[in-house]
């Protein structure tokens, strides 16, 4: 009997734009990139030059600090560009990709971590404490899986697992043989290949977002205490880890879920890790006269980016919203504001109930302060932490409160729909991201 | 609208560093954002969508909350004004009114006039937007003053609680104390003969532009609970708590009438502004204490009687729902709704030399409210830690 976990906390934002099921080819866009920023915590050391021959699987970047965790090109190609910004720092390290593509064969009956170390799977995983790229000398309690994203507009997991259910099992069954395996499932998926996944504890979360964090998940099923370590992999992930097992090359194949109020028509996209995006999003833009802001990952936890930028690593979707800041609304204190949603009942959207999808700007709509009201993020936090607190001891710099107060379980993406909900409109990932750097900087 | 929004764009540029008017950017930007919802767009690496809801707007609800209770209050001293003229058969019901808002509006006015420039001086000088916090505190400063309040005695005091009980902690929401409590502490300390209400006289007595009545020079009027203070009291006839309840009695300004209160009350319930779980145990603890004290003797009021005398109903319902001054967490809210409502009745009951204890009741919790939410927040802390060492 799978353990079921029911949530109260959070809150669903039911945005128009959603991805309907099905899913469209794209064109090659010919240059793909990998970029280091995408792997939080990470200092990279370039290991191609330009112009270099790379086959799929080729290691593009290590770790400084443990070169054997190798970060590999998702296609066969030329290293185009080793792109470095401000004090000469790595910003990607770009493939143009052959016409035929070449994978490395990788030996699948060598140690599993060895295997995962040189194929640059690895570099997918992540730890907690501090949210960041996982480390292959530690021994983490577990490795967390959540095979759902709760954010609006995200990748529906269980559509996209459709036909890859061997490779997901073959993931799982890989993992297990580095540490115990949790698998978090929603309440509302129904498939088999998750709820009777073999090889890990499966649990059943039901509430609204963000329960489909791993964060949230590993706080209900075994909360980290200091000395710990956790891993995580988000579920299509799991996939990747399973096709190398299953015929020994990487294929680094997502199923991105292209949405959001100025997508013509969102739908799904079978596209590889670090795609430029100008393909993906030509003639998919809706042009009402306004500007457009294009998401790379989700709309709450996602980056800006443009039409040139490349899909980030871990993510799973590109979101496109409208800007907002070709806006003039008039005294926004006072006027109804119908087409705006808010969880206070000062806006009317408490009225048109839960099945209106709205279509929301990236204006922060307020000005930043000092926290006012109280208990606004503990509403939509399911965690047994005060977010609050935790967020006033990081802003003061607080480490032995930080501590006290659980920072180690906690993720910036954990934060995302308190952000969202905020009246004092702090950037509370930020915030939590920078705590989460200084911390491991002092522990270090 | 368009227009106004262009106007806005061009002259903008003044303002910013080094621009000539740059000296006023605090001004111009408390202008626009109230005028235009800010334009400014979610930065790279934060939330890329948010709720429509911002302090301004928090801040504009609980200032129309305060509106049944300030317009009723603006009756009520016509009505005051008339009876202490002994011609309240002669007075209109607009005639009243009018007179009121006469004698309530150079207290609102002087209120905001010292508390935003203030503001808006401070946020100048700090290179910050101006906060929208002194919207509530400017309004509910003239509403818990009695009317005769003179003028430059409450600008002193509108300038002495925003920067000592505000500024200096750094501003809206870092401030210990409720900055309209300060206020009215201020006024009852510095100048305790014209703000007890068992003494003196709460009701204008003179006409103001032709409109009210000239009262007899020797006028007393006691409020409700001055008179229960004082010696002789046999509780309270069914015409006194009617008049108590409508708010046709002597009293600070804005906090007379329970149904006007109650009307407030409940838009900040039903928006989430105020917390009901503080507020309800504000009641709950002071008609515990009512009870208890009426249950020895100590008091003919009647337990439920509690609520509806002084500024017991304001209190609970504005002040001490205030989120940056009361307990933050869910728990704490109720401990301190709680000590707020025995506090305050046993001040009035026991203190001879002050009839009304709402006011420090709620001062003496926004003391002790961080250490209600230390205590809270450490059973988590301990909870965690024991986690740690038993695995």
């Amino acid at each position: 009997m799978t353990k079921v976990i029911k949530l109260r906390k959070g809150l669903d934002v039911n945005l128009k734009g959603k991805p309907a099921d099905e899913i469209a080819q794209v064109k090659c866009p010919g240059e793909y990139a990998l970029q280091p920023d995408d792997f939080t915590g990470l200092k990279p050391k370039v290991v191609v030059k330009e112009g270099d021959k790379v086959l799929a699987g080729d290691a593009l970047f290590v770790d400084k600090l443990h070169p054997e965790v190798k970060f590999t090109s998702p296609v066969s190609g030329v290293v185009s560009l080793v792109e470095r910004g401000d004090r000469r720092k790595l910003l990607s390290v770009r493939v143009k990709c052959d016409e035929k593509q070449e994978a490395r064969e990788f030996d699948v009956k060598q140690d599993v971590k060895a295997l995962l170390l040189e194929s640059g799977l690895f570099g997918f995983f992540r730890s907690r404490p501090y949210d960041v790229v996982a480390n292959p000398d530690d021994q983490p309690k577990a490795i967390f899986v959540s095979a759902f994203n709760s954010m609006p507009l995200s990748q529906d997991f269980e559509f996209i697992l459709k036909g890859q259910e061997n490779e997901f099992q073959a993931g799982i069954s890989a993992l297990a043989k580095l540490a115990k395996v949790n698998l978090g499932v929603s309440a509302k998926q129904t498939s088999k290949a998750l709820l009777e996944a073999k090889d890990c504890e499966v649990t059943v979360f039901d509430g609204p977002a963000p329960a489909g964090n791993v964060g949230v998940q590993i706080n209900h099923v075994s909360p980290i205490n200091k000395g710990e370590v956790v891993w995580t992999l988000a579920a299509e992930e799991v996939i990747f880890v399973g096709r190398l097992m299953l015929t020994g090359k990487v294929d680094f194949t997502r199923t991105i879920a292209l949405a959001g109020s100025e997508v013509k028509f969102p739908k799904y996209y079978k596209v590889l890790v670090g795609q430029k995006l100008t393909t993906l999003l030509e003639g998919q833009i809706e042009d009402n006269g306004y500007n457009v802001r294009i998401i790379d990952g989700n709309v709450m936890t996602g980056l800006k980016t443009t039409a040139e930028g490349f899909l980030g690593a871990h993510k799973t979707e590109v979101n496109v919203i409208p800007e907002g800041d070709d806006n003039a609304e008039l005294l926004g204190w006072i006027m109804p504001r119908f087409k705006e949603f808010s969880t206070s009942r000062s806006y009317f959207s408490w009225l048109f109930g839960k099945k209106k999808e709205y279509k929301l700007d990236a204006r922060i709509k307020g000005g930043e302060r000092h926290m006012i009201m109280s208990g606004e993020y503990d509403r939509v936090f399911p965690m047994d932490i005060f977010a609050g607190y935790l967020v006033k001891a990081i802003i003061s710099g607080d480490i032995d409160r930080q501590e006290a107060l659980g920072i180690y379980e906690v993720a910036p993406e954990d934060f995302a729909i308190a952000e969202f909900v905020d009246s004092s409109k702090l950037e509370l990932q930020r915030i939590v991201r920078e705590g989460l750097d200084i911390l491991r900087k002092e522990n270090a | 609208m368009k227009a106004l929004r262009n106007y806005l764009d061009k002259i903008k540029p003044n303002f910013e560093e080094g621009g000539k008017l740059h000296a006023f950017h605090s001004l111009f930007d408390g202008l626009e954002t109230f005028a235009f919802v800010p334009r400014t767009t979610s930065r790279v690496g934060s939330v890329n969508i948010h709720d429509a809801i911002d302090s301004k707007r928090i801040m504009s609800f609980v200032v129309i909350a305060l509106m049944p209770a300030l317009f009723f209050g603006m009756y009520n001293v016509g009505y005051q004004n008339a009876v202490a003229a002994g011609k309240l058969a002669e007075a209109t019901f607009w005639g009243m009114f009018w007179y009121g808002f006469l004698a309530v509006l150079p207290k609102i006015v002087v209120s905001y006039v010292v508390g935003l420039g203030i503001e808006f001086v401070v946020a100048q000088w700090k290179k910050e937007e101006i906060q929208e916090g002194f919207l509530v505190s400017g309004i509910l400063i003239p509403m818990i003053v009695p009317v005769t309040t003179p003028l430059w005695i409450l600008a002193l005091a509108v300038a002495f609680s925003v920067i000592l009980a505000k500024e200096i902690f750094g501003g809206t929401g870092m401030n210990i104390f409720n900055p309209a409590l300060i206020t009215r502490a201020f006024l009852f300390f510095s100048y305790p003969s014209a703000m007890t209400g068992d003494s003196t006289v709460w009701v204008n007595q003179q006409s103001i532009l032709g409109l009210g009545f000239d009262a007899p020079e020797a006028y007393t009027a006691a409020t409700p609970l001055g008179q229960a203070a004082g010696e002789g009291f046999g509780g309270f006839d069914c015409q006194q708590i009617t008049d108590a309840v409508t708010g046709l009695i002597p009293g600070s300004i804005g906090e007379t009438s329970v149904i006007a209160i109650a009307l407030g009350g409940l838009l900040l319930l039903w928006t989430g502004v105020a917390s009901w779980k503080t507020m309800l145990s504000v009641f709950v603890g002071g008609g515990l204490m009512g009870w208890l004290m009426q249950a020895l003797g100590l008091t003919q009021i009647e337990w439920w009687q509690q609520f509806v005398l002084g500024g017991f109903a304001f209190g609970a319902v504005f002040m001490a729902t205030d989120p940056v001054t009361s307990a933050r967490t869910e728990c704490g809210k109720y401990v301190y709704g709680l000590l707020i409502g025995i506090v305050a009745v046993m001040v009035r009951v026991l203190n001879p030399g002050y009839p009304e204890g709402m006011m420090l009741a709620i001062l003496l919790m926004n003391l002790f409210a961080p250490l209600i939410d230390y205590c809270v927040v450490e059973r988590n802390i301990s909870m965690r830690a024991k986690r740690a060492t038993k695995k």
